[in-house]
This record gives structure tokens, C-alpha cells and sequence, in this order.
């Protein structure tokens, strides 16, 4: 296809990258999208020219990002929910409709070039199933007779769900006006800070680390420890940094979407808190490529909280504490939460995990010393900081102290983000959540996401806490809970699940890469095109143990975890009849 | 510095200089390791994951790129390892032409990898690119170790002429936009084709001569004749 490419829209960003360098790239790949609604040839090589990258280098990101385009693409494209709890909540029914009123199917445009449309995997809004995204506008609860609403941009943004309680990372959330630092300032914000700076770095370490903090993406790292190796390891502020992961892309999670969108200040305060007890001054937030809305709130955020002196130098007076923040969009890769692969995503590469170690308090981002934490659990930092210690520790377990969000979705009467204390019962929070609608009963429970577990019924009786999974076998990884009824197909859910990690598997090492495919496959067979045959049980469970103990990075040897734990409870989904 | 390190391998002990690789203690000892991906000179990035090997941890270790660390107990071999290591095998051989790959081919014999047994499942296929005198690549017999596209970069010539395209399992090595080879930055070093462990990359000389020509026509297409004019489409 033979397409006139006008170079002179592109002189502007041209000009403002020059003398940037190759960490500018996905930055310099999102702004001229936005010309050309794709990336054009000459776009490409002036890009390679400006930041100095080589062409072939730049065709491997371009093709490594599910959202940025080699080819024709329509300015305006669909991204629809496709995948375990949008489908929970009915969205074939939409995704019928929709396909049925574009006349396309996934990964079409339109012949006259106005639309782009394709199915996607989940898109953290899993509290608003069915879902999608005209292009940066979320839209949720979609049923069939949405589809012209939602095509010219008139369906309603859906709000952030939360409930539970105490509230204390969610407590702002939705009261706030999510783009004033003034609304943010009367709502306590900043009260924070002001309190740790007037602490040394070490005491407020030594609280993190009295507060049991774990890592809330899922790996439960220590906190107080991740900060204090990070502010011992050599070199000063300068060449230090803190990164906020907001990439949450596991399907079934969307605990950290509110508070990006609905108090982004909240997240920023945080950072700038941890920045002054680690001793950095660089502040990176990369978030994924699907939240446009928190992406754009958040860089309203950091500019506001400049401008007032919350970002800079010497904040709010204290000599020679500075810090700043930037804030990069993902462009659609689960595996840029993984923290190695989200520093190479920042610099301007595919998305590959490295071989660790060397661990990232010494060798992160650029191979500088840097402290990377989930969303949460910097605004669970916070939050003992402003509580204070004694207040933190009288919530939830004594192995598990404070509160802790999960993401429920699927078959519960009110999906949503629960902020609790450690400790109730899976059982509790369902019943919390108004339980299963129409009274079904519950046949399974998706666990920590699609790398977690399934439990069966007469297992939802443990607690929610750390010690608790532990000796229960299952994680707690993002904080999933997803519920499937009595009606629901298991067969599917695991060709879902098996579709998204061979989907997202950036290929790298040879079991994941391999053993995703052969995985979806079988899978895929098992679901929807006859069945189980002799020997996909072994398959299934060598493929998940090549993939398991021999795969690089955490997304491989998790992608048949969840498979696994179903297999075990119900070996007759894969059983063979003959 | 002369700090050394101590550990077992297979049940025998070994000291190593600190930074000293699993594979390459095992090597001292005479206990070979497999490895596809691995070449001695150039960066090893543990693709492959075959050199997996045991060391007490929740996951295996590829030896290619641990160290070694004192106290470590190393089984090589065992049940676990082995079974891995054959699942890779069998799910490669199901994806690529593993014909030229003789190396691999003893692997799959000697892990009693069944090469049939994901026989069905989509295989990894391009078509040949056949773009320049010197080398044609066809990667339907590439198995992803990256080896070309380290030496074309900073592991050798800094010529960056090759990168990747596609995700997971449909990752394939290219150059920018599929240009033919001659479009590129590539200098026609030779050093992929050298390193190239599976016949993915094949001096084009050969490729005809296996194909039945004779040696006067070969040189007729390589030397003297005439290159391939491209057009970009």
C-alpha cells in the first residue's frame, strides 16, 4: 500500500526530541502515532536519525508493542475487552454486536480508513465488564444496544467501584477532583509529606520495615528492605531512581486504575516521600499503554505539583532534597511490569526481562541503583506514615498488618476494588460483595490472577493474608479474585488464560516462548474443537513443568500455574474419554 | 582479588575463581552440560534454558549464566532436569526444521525427545530470503538464539543490521521492514553465518551447491553474476 506521508506535521517533534537519546524512543513512537495514527517508513527513519537508534533496532520495538503500528491503521481504534471477566459479565453478546455493526473482525480497519477495531486482552477495568476503548475514552457495562453510543463517544466513563474499609490508600479516590492540587491540598494531601521531612530517611526505613510492607504487585518483597539496599547501594541521589509500576495488566487485576485516575496527586506524594527516605532524586511512573485516562491524569499531576513546589529542588525548603518525576506510557506488553523489562521499555528497547542477578537496588534502570514498587504498596507506605505505625499494626494479622486491595470480578453482584485489613475470608469478601447473582452457586475462584491459582468451593473458607496463602497454597498476587459460578465454562476460562500468556510471552527464552503456544493449543482443542485426546493431561503438565522451573522471568514460570491448579482439582477438564 | 568459590557439582567438589559460570565449572570437571543458544565468545543470554540445571532453588538454574556461589550443591542431570530438558527439545522440534541442526538432533537422541510429539501445532515459517550474493537466510530452520543478532551488533561488528519482529512465539529475527539485506547496514561480514547454529544462514555458495549446481555456475551467481536488482514495494 502506497501511502503520500506529509513530513512536515512530524518538524515540531523533530525538533523537540533533537538531542534526545534512545530512552526517548517509546515517548517520540506515541507522538507521532498521534500524527499518522500509525508509524509510516519515512516517520521511522527520521526517528532513527533524530535519536540516533538503528533502523532495525526501531522495527523491533515498533513490532515488539502490540500498540504501535507498521501498517495502516486507522486513527480511530476500538479495543475490546476479550478476555476471563468481561466475558464472565457477557461480553461475547457485545463482541457479536459490535463485530456485527463495524463489519470487521479483530485487527481489520474499515475500507474508507475511519476505524481500526480489535479484541484485546483485559483492560484493568474489569469492575465494568463488558468493556473497551475508543481510543483513549474507557467505556464500561456494554450490552448490545451500546454499540452506536459507544461508536460516536456518548456511552458514559465509568467511576471507580471501591468499597471496604478502612480507606485509607482509597480514601480519596472519587472525593477528589482528580486534576486539582488545591481539591487534593484540602483534602489532606501533602500533610504527609510534611510529616516525613520532618523525620531523617533512616526512621522512616525503620518504620517501613516495622510495618511488614510486602511488595503488592505480587512479588511480596519486603518494602523497608527493597529501600534500604537501594539507598546503601553506591552512588548519589542523582544517579538513583524510583519507578512507580503502574503496568497492572494481569488479567483480572485493576486494584491500582482508581487511584491513578481518581487521586494521581496521591501517588505522586508517595513517590516523593519514598524518593526523600531512599535518597534519589530521578522519579519514573511508566503505566500501561490502556490507561489513557490515568496517564493523562497523572502528568496533569506531576505538572501541577512542580509548579507548586512539590517537584524540583530543595521541596518545600529542605536544602538539597530534590526530585522530579516522568511519567511513560506502556504500549500494550504484560511483560513491562516485570521490573527488569519495564527499566528496558523505559530505555527505549523490546521489552525483555534480564537475567537476574544483578537485582535492581543495584543495577535497575540504565544499570543505576533503583527502587521499584508497585502503585500500592507506595501509597501503603504513605499510609503508615500518615496513620502512623501503632494505628498500621492494629490492622489486619500480626504477619499481615494494614490493608491490602483486591480486584473482584466475574460472577459477584458487585465487582470492585476492596480495600480491607488482611484477614477475612475469601468467603467474607464474596459475601461482602453481595455474593453470586441470581443465587448460583460458586464453582470456582480464580486467585492472585491469571499467574495465581483456582480454588474449589470447599476451599474459600481461608483468610486473606500472607501467612495464610502460604500455608494454603495460594497466592495473593495482585490481589485477584475472580468468581465463576455453576454456569460458567472452565474449559474456556483456561483456553483464556492460555491464550493470554502465549499472546504476551515477549520471547525471549525458549519454554515460554514454546511451551505458551503448545499450552494454547491443547487448550484451545480442549474448549472448543473436540475435546480432550490421550495424553494432553502429560502434555499439559510437562509443558507446565518445562515452563515453571526453567523459564527466564516470573511470566513464564507462572503462565501454567493457574492451569495446573485447575488440572489437579478437576482433572476430568482435560481427561480424555476413550 | 583472587576470591574463590566451592561447591558440588554432581557430588563432586570443585573450586572456581568467583564470577566462574556453572557451565564452565562443570566443564573443569568434565561434566558436560547442553547448550543451544551458548557460544563461548559471545554474550550469554540464557535463551535456550536446555543448560537448566538443579541447585536447590524453587526454580532451575541456567548454568550459561550463573555463578557459581559458595556452599552451591549443582545436580546436572537428575530426573527434573532431564525432564525439562526434553520438553524443550520436543516443543522446538515441533516448531523449526532441526535437519542442519545436528547438534540439537543428538540432543533430542539423547534425552529420549519425542520429536513427533507436538507434531500438528503451528510451526514458526517464513519464506527464504534469497536477497543477496553472498548468504540466504531461511529461518524457517531458526531456533531465536540470537547469535546473529549479537555479532551484527555489539557483541562484533556494530553493523546493527538485524533485529526482531513479531512477539513470543512468533518472534523472528529481521531486518528494518523486511528490507532485503542489501538495503540495510549490513556489511556482509559473514560472522551470523558463521555462527549460526542450525543452517538458518547459509553461505549461498553452499546453498547451491546443494542444490546440484556446479561450481562454474555457482560462481557465475555469487562472484561475477549479476546482483539481484531490488526494487522497493
Amino acid at each position: 500500500m502506497t501511502t503520500s506521508v506529509d513530513l512536515t506535521l512530524l518538524e515540531p517533534l523533530l525538533a523537540q526530541y533533537n538531542g534526545r537519546s534512545r530512552d526517548a524512543l517509546l515517548p517520540f513512537l506515541h507522538d507521532a502515532q498521534a500524527l499518522y495514527g500509525w508509524l509510516p517508513r519515512p516517520v521511522q527513519e527520521a526517528i532513527s536519525r533524530t535519536l540516533r537508534v538503528p533502523l532495525a533496532d526501531i522495527h523491533g520495538v515498533v513490532e515488539f508493542y502490540t500498540m504501535f503500528y507498521n501498517e495502516p491503521t486507522a486513527k480511530r481504534v476500538i479495543r475490546v475487552c476479550d478476555d476471563m471477566a468481561c466475558r464472565l459479565a457477557g461480553s461475547a453478546d457485545f463482541i457479536e454486536a459490535l463485530e456485527t455493526r463495524l463489519g470487521l473482525q479483530s485487527g481489520q480497519t474499515s475500507p474508507n480508513g475511519s476505524v481500526t477495531y480489535e479484541r484485546v486482552p483485559c483492560l484493568g477495568m474489569c469492575e465494568h465488564g463488558p468493556n473497551a476503548l475508543r481510543n483513549d475514552e474507557p467505556a464500561g457495562h456494554l450490552t448490545p444496544d451500546d454499540v452506536n453510543n459507544f461508536l460516536v463517544g456518548a456511552h458514559p466513563e465509568p467511576r471507580i467501584q471501591k468499597y471496604g474499609g478502612p480507606l485509607l490508600k482509597l480514601a480519596r479516590a472519587g472525593k477528589v477532583i482528580p486534576w486539582s492540587l488545591n481539591d487534593y491540598e484540602q483534602h489532606g494531601g501533602y500533610a504527609t509529606l510534611r510529616k516525613a521531612l520532618a523525620q531523617t530517611p533512616e526512621e522512616i526505613i525503620t518504620t517501613l520495615e516495622a510495618s511488614k510492607i510486602l511488595g503488592r504487585g505480587g512479588a511480596m518483597f519486603p518494602t523497608g528492605l527493597k529501600w534500604r539496599y537501594t539507598r546503601s547501594a553506591p552512588g548519589t541521589p542523582a544517579q538513583k531512581h524510583l519507578i512507580a509500576n503502574a503496568d497492572e495488566s494481569e488479567p483480572g487485576t485493576f486494584k491500582d486504575r482508581g487511584l491513578l485516575e481518581e487521586d494521581p496527586f496521591s501517588l505522586v506524594e508517595a513517590m516523593t516521600i519514598a524518593a526523600y527516605a531512599i535518597g534519589v532524586e530521578n522519579g519514573w511512573i511508566f503505566i500501561r499503554g490502556e490507561y489513557p485516562r490515568g496517564y493523562r491524569r497523572l502528568v496533569t499531576a506531576v505538572n501541577l505539583a512542580r509548579r507548586a513546589g512539590y517537584l524540583g529542588q530543595n521541596i518545600l525548603g529542605k536544602e538539597g532534597f530534590n526530585f522530579d518525576i516522568e511519567v511513560r506510557l506502556g504500549a500494550g506488553a504484560y511483560i513491562c511490569g516485570e521490573e527488569t523489562a519495564l527499566f528496558e521499555a523505559i530505555e527505549g528497547k523490546r521489552g525483555f526481562p534480564r537475567i537476574k542477578p544483578p537485582f535492581p537496588t543495584t543495577h535497575g534502570l540504565f544499570q543505576q541503583p533503583t527502587a521499584i514498587n508497585n502503585v500500592e504498596t507506595l501509597a501503603a507506605a504513605m499510609s503508615v506514615l500518615s496513620i502512623g505505625l501503632d494505628e498500621w499494626l492494629k490492622l489486619g494479622t500480626a504477619e499481615s498488618p494494614g490493608t491490602k486491595w483486591f480486584c473482584l470480578s466475574g460472577h459477584v453482584v458487585r465487582p470492585g476494588v476492596y480495600e480491607l485489613p488482611f484477614g477475612l475470608t475469601i468467603r467474607e469478601l464474596i459475601a461482602m460483595a453481595g455474593g453470586v447473582p441470581d443465587g448460583k452457586a460458586i464453582q470456582a475462584v480464580l486467585m492472585g490472577g491469571a499467574a495465581g491459582v483456582f480454588l474449589p468451593p470447599d476451599k474459600l473458607d481461608v483468610p486473606l493474608s500472607y501467612e495464610s496463602a502460604k500455608a494454603n497454597n495460594f497466592p495473593l498476587g495482585s490481589g485477584v479474585i475472580m468468581v465463576f459460578d455453576e454456569t460458567a465454562d472452565l474449559r474456556h476460562a483456561l483456553y483464556q488464560l492460555g491464550h493470554f500468556f502465549a499472546h504476551e510471552s515477549c520471547g525471549k527464552c525458549f519454554p515460554c516462548q514454546l511451551g505458551t503456544q503448545r499450552q494454547l493449543e491443547i487448550l484451545e482443542r480442549i474448549a472448543h474443537n473436540g475435546g480432550p485426546r490421550p495424553g494432553d493431561e502429560a502434555a499439559l503438565q510437562d509443558i507446565g513443568f518445562a515452563m515453571t522451573k526453567t523459564s527466564l522471568c516470573g511470566l513464564g514460570q507462572t503462565a501454567a500455574t493457574a492451569v495446573l491448579s485447575a488440572i489437579n482439582i478437576w482433572p476430568e477438564l482435560v481427561a480424555s474419554e476413550q | 582479588m583472587n576470591k574463590t568459590v566451592t561447591l558440588t557439582i554432581d557430588d563432586r567438589e570443585i573450586t572456581v575463581p568467583a564470577g566462574t559460570t556453572i557451565l564452565e565449572a562443570a566443564q573443569e570437571l568434565g561434566i558436560e552440560i547442553p547448550v543451544i543458544c551458548y557460544h563461548p565468545h559471545l554474550t550469554a543470554n540464557g535463551l535456550c534454558r536446555v543448560c537448566s540445571v538443579e541447585t536447590g532453588g524453587r526454580v532451575q538454574a541456567a548454568a550459561c549464566v550463573t555463578h557459581c556461589s559458595n556452599g552451591m550443591t549443582v545436580q546436572t542431570n537428575n530426573d527434573a532436569v532431564q525432564r525439562g530438558r526434553r520438553t524443550i527439545l520436543e516443543m522446538l522440534a515441533a516448531t523449526v526444521n532441526l535437519e542442519e541442526a545436528p547438534q540439537i538432533l543428538a540432543l533430542l537422541a539423547q534425552y529420549g525427545a519425542d520429536a513427533e510429539r507436538f507434531a500438528g501445532g503451528e510451526r514458526r515459517e517464513a519464506p527464504i530470503h534469497d536477497d543477496n550474493p553472498f548468504y540466504i537466510r531461511d529461518y524457517n530452520q531458526c531456533v531465536n538464539c540470537w547469535r546473529c543478532v549479537q555479532v551484527c551488533a555489539e557483541d562484533a561488528q556494530y553493523a546493527f543490521a538485524l533485529n526482531f519482529e513479531g512477539r513470543g512465539f512468533h518472534t523472528q529475527i529481521a531486518t528494518f521492514l523486511n528490507d532485503p539485506m542489501p538495503d540495510t547496514t549490513c556489511v556482509f561480514c559473514g560472522q551470523c553465518v558463521g555462527v549460526c547454529p542450525t543452517g538458518a544462514l547459509k553461505p549461498k555458495r553452499q546453498a547451491l551447491l546443494e542444490q546440484g549446481f556446479s561450481p562454474d555456475e555457482v560462481f557465475e551467481q555469487t562472484r561475477r553474476g549479476q546482483r539481484k536488482k531490488h526494487t522497493v514495494s
